[in-house]
Parts: structure tokens; C-alpha cells; sequence
């Protein structure tokens, strides 16, 4: 029975807000959760290649076996959820109180709850965002779209493929154009290092003799009724297009892999400070954002590449919405803020207390070899051969190793070159 | 004697691998940090194999298509067998997770990775 006042909604059903919801059941919590869409599962269900779940499961899974399985512990724990319910706004009333409205297919919703956990995802940053000029024919697909269209519904959206991105999404659905008979032309990546990890280049893009082409842009997309070609160009240190480098690429279908963006338009309405590295909000050790109560996970808090820690993210904000409700509130405490150091381009979570283990996910500025990352108010060092920008670095920090920073005003995450 | 570099894709470490055949015919792999990239640049200089993803269509389901893995990975040169293979089947809605789609093909099977529920209303997103 839908209920009109919860201990906790969670706003989104990928694996970040499935995670969030069964924890909160098995601790207790009256939560329910809300899915826009007509199925539950988000981007996993449209993943269907392996790489999913070695952490989780222990297993190598693809998106959509890891996502039936949390399906399946959900139906154990007995989560309510609602599909087709769009959550169109949230209001705070109180730092114990915040309206949920839901459009539903039975009509207009307003839903109180102490606690809120927020899950909405991401969304795929689109061609204006990165400068493409020219025309506007179709043929024009985000990754994520041509995704959906390939893999949920067995349509194929063109014959002869430019992706603009190299990111891992870009490469994996270079892939899976190649192994449907497509002709992938060329990937098109702005930086002089490919976004994914390089088993996806060899995989991806080796295996299939796709052209990389790095410090490249697409500066135009030409085509009246469908795309005709791409007017590709080499770009400068400071990433300009060299117009003397320019040259086209014919094909059908341009596919967009430019990077997510945390969706977050929603919290930002009521206040939510964000953080203009990851996009994302400013929280602490429990996930909570400056609102209290509110409570961020998944692919909304930070871009993660592997689904595994969303996971770990969503049973985090549980736990803190849990900690929130049997202390009215979390408790004031003397937070440390975090600080990046040396090629560090963002770390999350923002502020810690020092009084219980801490996950930090952090990300690189640029690719380095052979560093050392280091903690170093707490005296934690982790050798690492290879850091790159794709790969999220995970550092766990146990109660006992930040009781012995107990006097330090600020724990600062930093790369330092090994001897 | 030959050398070949290679890229591990056994983990995101992403070891550089250097396989130098010796005039004895072994293969000797320098670079790996661990032994399963050993292994790994062994088989990718001899028999390099992949696991092979796709869809299937599905009628009368709550989804048209069906994502299918191969059981284990495959000899590369067997891919476009087994797409060919995937392309051109159609099964009926319920398909269950682990079931087997295609049986025995390049010594693997092809199995479903996503549930499909029956359903009566009729689908109109043509395929
Ligand atoms: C192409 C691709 C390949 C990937 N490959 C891998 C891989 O190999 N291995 C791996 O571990 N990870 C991989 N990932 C990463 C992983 O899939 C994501 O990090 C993860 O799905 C993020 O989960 P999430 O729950 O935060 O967001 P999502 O999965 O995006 O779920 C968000 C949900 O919220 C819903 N929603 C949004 N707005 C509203 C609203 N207003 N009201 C109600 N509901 C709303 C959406 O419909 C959606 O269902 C990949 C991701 C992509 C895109
Ligand atoms: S050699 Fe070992 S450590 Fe290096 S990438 Fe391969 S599996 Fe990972």
C-alpha cells in the first residue's frame, strides 16, 4: 500500500538507489523507492558486456546479469518501489520533513519524508556542450541512446560510425557497432590520452582495427536530411581545432560519448552547493549534502566507472539516513575538510569526522607512472604503477589509522612521483 | 627472435607485457606483474580468445531482444560465426538467465545475461 509519509525516499532505481533501498529495509526503515522509467535497473540493464560485479560478486557479470541479481535480493528484502513515476520536484520543509512530488500514471503525488536519498544518475553531456558546429540532420545519437536502441530494443541506428569520445562508454559501443556489422570509422578523442582504460582500447578498438585518433576534435556535422560526414581537425596544446589540419570523415551516424554529467538540477533548486570538479554535490562521510537530510549516491554523487562502489555508495547513504533518523539530524561534529593535493582533480567525500572508517573515490589530473598516493596526516601510502584519469582511485581509511590524526585540522589526498 | 608488445586486460593494472620468442620456439613474457598476465600474453600470441557478446530477438516478450554471452570465451576467429549465428534465431518469450541459447558452437554455448517475461500485448516497436 503507497503511503503518503516515509522514514526515507529514494529518488531513482539503478543499482545506487536498488542498493540504497534494500539497505534501508534491512534496517528497518519505512523507505520506498521511485523509478522514473518502466523498468527498474538504470544503466545496467542496457549494459550488455562483462565487467560488471568482480568486487560485489566476485564474479565478472555483465550489466544486465549484475542488475537481475540485486533484483533479486530487493524481492528478498521485499522493497516497495514505483515505476513510470517521474519525480518532478522536491520541497524542504523542515530538516526532518521534505516533500517529494511524483507524477504517476494514477495522477500527482505528494510524499513527506524524513530523509531523502538521491539516485537520479546521470545524464550524457549532448553536442552543444562540446562544441560541435554545423548542421543539426538526423543520425545524431548519444552513447547511452544508441545503447538502448541496440541493446534493449535490437535496433541498429546507422552503417557507417563516428564516435566522438573515447571514454570507456565510447569504446564499448564501438565494439558492439563493429560486432553488429557496422563500420566504426574512426573514435575522436580532444585529449592525448584515450578516457577509458586501455584493456577497452585493446579490446574495443585493437581488436576490431578501429583508428583512435587523440588531440582530435569534430569541429562540424554536415548532412540535410541524415548526417553525410564529420569535419575532423588536429587541436593545439591549449585543445583549439587547427583549421590547416582539418579533414572529413564520411559516415551515416554520429555518436556522441563526451562524458555524464551528475543530474542534479532537481537539489539544486533547494539549495544544493555542488562541486565543480565532480559536478556532483558537497558531502560528508555519510553522503549527506548541505541540506540536511538529503542524502546523494551513484553516478549523482561522482561518475563512477564501476558499478561495484555505486553499490557500496547507495548502502552508504542508508546507513547514514539511518544514523539521521535516531539522532534526529547527524549529529554536529568537528569535520575535517578533505584537500587535493598533487594531481589530484577531485576527491569525494568532502569532509570527515575522523570518528569511523572513511571510502575515499578520487580521481587523477593526468596519467602518471610509477607514484606513490599518499595520505600522509594519517601516514597511509599506496604504491601504484600506472594512475590515469579513467581509473577511479579507492582509498579505505579505517576509524583506527584517522584516530591517529585526531589534532589535524584537514586529511589531504596527494600523488607524489616514486623515488 | 621475435618480440611483440601486448597490454594486459586481465585487470585495470594494465600491465605492458613484452613476449619474445627464443630460438628454442618458448615464449619468454617480461612485464607482467603477476602470473595470470603470463598466461594471458602466452595464449593472446597463440590463441587468442575473446567472450562474445550480442542480442537474440525475442517474440512475445516485455522486451524484443534478449543480451546473450558466450560461456566461455571463444578463438577470435569463431566471432563472426557466433554473430552470425546470434542474428539469425529468433526464441519465444519467457528466456531465463543462464539459459542456453545456442548449444555447441566453437565449443562453447551461448547463453542468455537478461530475464524476458511473457507477456499478451503485443509489442509495435517493429523490428
Ligand atoms: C555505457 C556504460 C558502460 C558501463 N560499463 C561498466 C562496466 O563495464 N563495469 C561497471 O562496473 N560499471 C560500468 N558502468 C558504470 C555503471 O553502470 C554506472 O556507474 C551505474 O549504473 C550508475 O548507477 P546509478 O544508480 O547511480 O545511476 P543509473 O544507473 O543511471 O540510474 C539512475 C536511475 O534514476 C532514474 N531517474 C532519473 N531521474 C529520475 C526522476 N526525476 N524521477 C525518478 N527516477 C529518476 C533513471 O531512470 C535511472 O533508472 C558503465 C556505464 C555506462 C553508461
Ligand atoms: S599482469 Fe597481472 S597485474 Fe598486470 S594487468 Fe595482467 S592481471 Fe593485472
Amino acid at each position: 500500500m503507497l503511503e503518503l509519509n516515509y522514514d526515507g525516499i529514494v529518488i531513482g532505481a539503478g543499482p545506487a538507489g536498488i542498493a540504497a533501498a534494500i539497505r534501508a529495509k534491512e534496517l528497518g526503515l519505512k523507505v520506498v523507492l521511485i523509478e522514473n522509467r518502466d523498468l527498474l535497473g538504470g544503466i545496467p540493464l542496457q549494459c550488455v558486456h562483462p565487467g560488471f560485479g568482480l568486487h560485489y560478486f566476485r564474479e565478472d557479470l555483465t550489466g544486465t546479469e549484475f542488475i537481475y541479481r540485486l533484483f533479486d535480493k530487493m524481492d528478498k528484502v521485499g522493497v516497495e518501489y514505483l515505476l513510470k513515476s517521474h519525480v518532478h520536484s522536491i520541497e524542504f520543509i523542515a530538516h526532518n520533513e521534505k516533500i517529494v512530488n511524483v507524477i504517476t500514471p494514477k495522477g500527482v503525488l505528494s510524499l513527506k519524508a524524513k530523509t531523502l536519498i538521491y539516485t537520479a544518475g546521470a545524464r550524457e553531456r549532448h553536442m552543444f556542450e562540446i562544441n560541435i558546429a554545423g548542421d543539426r540532420p538526423a543520425g545524431i545519437y548519444t552513447a547511452g541512446e544508441a545503447q538502448i536502441l541496440m541493446d534493449m530494443y535490437g535496433i541498429i541506428p546507422g552503417k557507417e560510425i563516428v564516435i566522438v569520445g573515447s571514454g570507456d562508454i565510447g569504446l564499448i559501443m564501438a565494439r558492439r557497432f563493429a560486432l553488429e556489422g557496422a563500420k566504426v570509422k574512426a573514435v575522436i578523442e580532444l585529449m592525448y590520452y584515450p578516457g577509458g582504460l586501455i584493456r577497452n582500447v585493446v579490446q574495443c578498438l585493437q581488436d576490431y582495427n578501429i583508428p583512435l585518433y587523440l588531440s582530435h576534435a569534430v569541429t562540424r556535422v554536415v548532412g540535410k536530411k541524415r548526417v553525410e560526414k564529420v569535419v575532423v581537425a588536429k587541436v593545439d596544446e591549449k585543445l583549439r581545432p587547427i583549421k590547416e589540419t582539418e579533414f572529413e570523415i564520411p559516415c551515416d551516424t554520429v555518436v556522441l560519448a563526451a562524458g555524464l554529467i551528475p543530474n542534479l538540477d532537481m537539489l539544486e533548486k533547494i539549495g544544493l552547493l555542488a562541486d565543480p570538479y565532480t559536478r556532483g554535490p558537497i558531502v560528508n562521510e555519510f553522503l549527506e549534502t548541505n541540506i540536511p537530510g538529503v542524502f546523494v549516491a551513484g553516478n549523482a554523487l561522482v561518475i563512477n566507472d564501476l558499478v561495484d562502489y555505486v553499490v557500496e555508495q547507495g548502502e552508504l547513504a542508508a546507513e547514514g539516513a539511518r544514523y539521521f533518523l535516531e539522532n534526529d539530524g547527524i549529529p554536529t561534529m568537528d569535520w575535517k575538510p578533505v584537500v587535493k593535493g598533487r594531481n589530484i582533480r577531485f576527491v569525494v567525500p568532502h569532509y570527515v569526522s575522523g570518528r569511523r572508517d572513511v571510502t575515499f573515490y578520487a580521481r587523477v589530473q593526468y596519467p602518471e607512472k610509477n607514484v606513490i598516493v599518499t595520505i600522509p596526516e594519517v601516514g597511509w601510502r599506496m604504491k601504484m604503477f600506472n594512475v590515469r584519469p579513467a581509473e577511479m582511485v579507492r582509498v579505505k581509511l579505517s576509524k583506527r589509522l584517522l584516530d591517529g590524526a585526531s589534532s589535524a585540522e584537514k586529511i589531504s589526498i596527494e600523488v607524489a612521483p616514486s623515488e | 627472435m621475435n618480440e611483440e608488445d601486448l597490454i594486459c586486460i586481465i585487470c585495470p593494472t594494465s600491465c605492458t607485457l613484452r613476449v619474445c620468442k627464443e630460438l628454442s620456439g618458448s615464449l619468454r613474457v617480461e612485464g607482467a606483474l603477476c602470473p595470470k598476465g603470463v598466461e594471458y600474453a602466452i595464449r593472446e600470441v597463440n590463441d587468442p580468445r575473446r567472450v562474445v557478446i550480442s542480442v537474440v530477438k525475442v517474440v512475445g516478450g516485455d522486451l524484443p531482444t534478449v543480451s546473450v554471452k558466450t560461456s566461455k570465451p571463444v578463438p577470435k576467429k569463431c566471432i563472426p560465426e557466433i554473430m552470425k549465428a546470434t542474428a539469425s534465431i529468433e526464441l519465444k518469450a519467457p528466456v531465463e538467465i543462464g539459459q542456453v541459447v545456442i548449444r555447441d558452437i566453437c565449443g562453447v554455448d551461448v547463453i542468455a545475461t537478461r530475464r524476458v517475461k511473457k507477456v499478451n500485448s503485443i509489442y509495435l516497436f517493429k523490428l
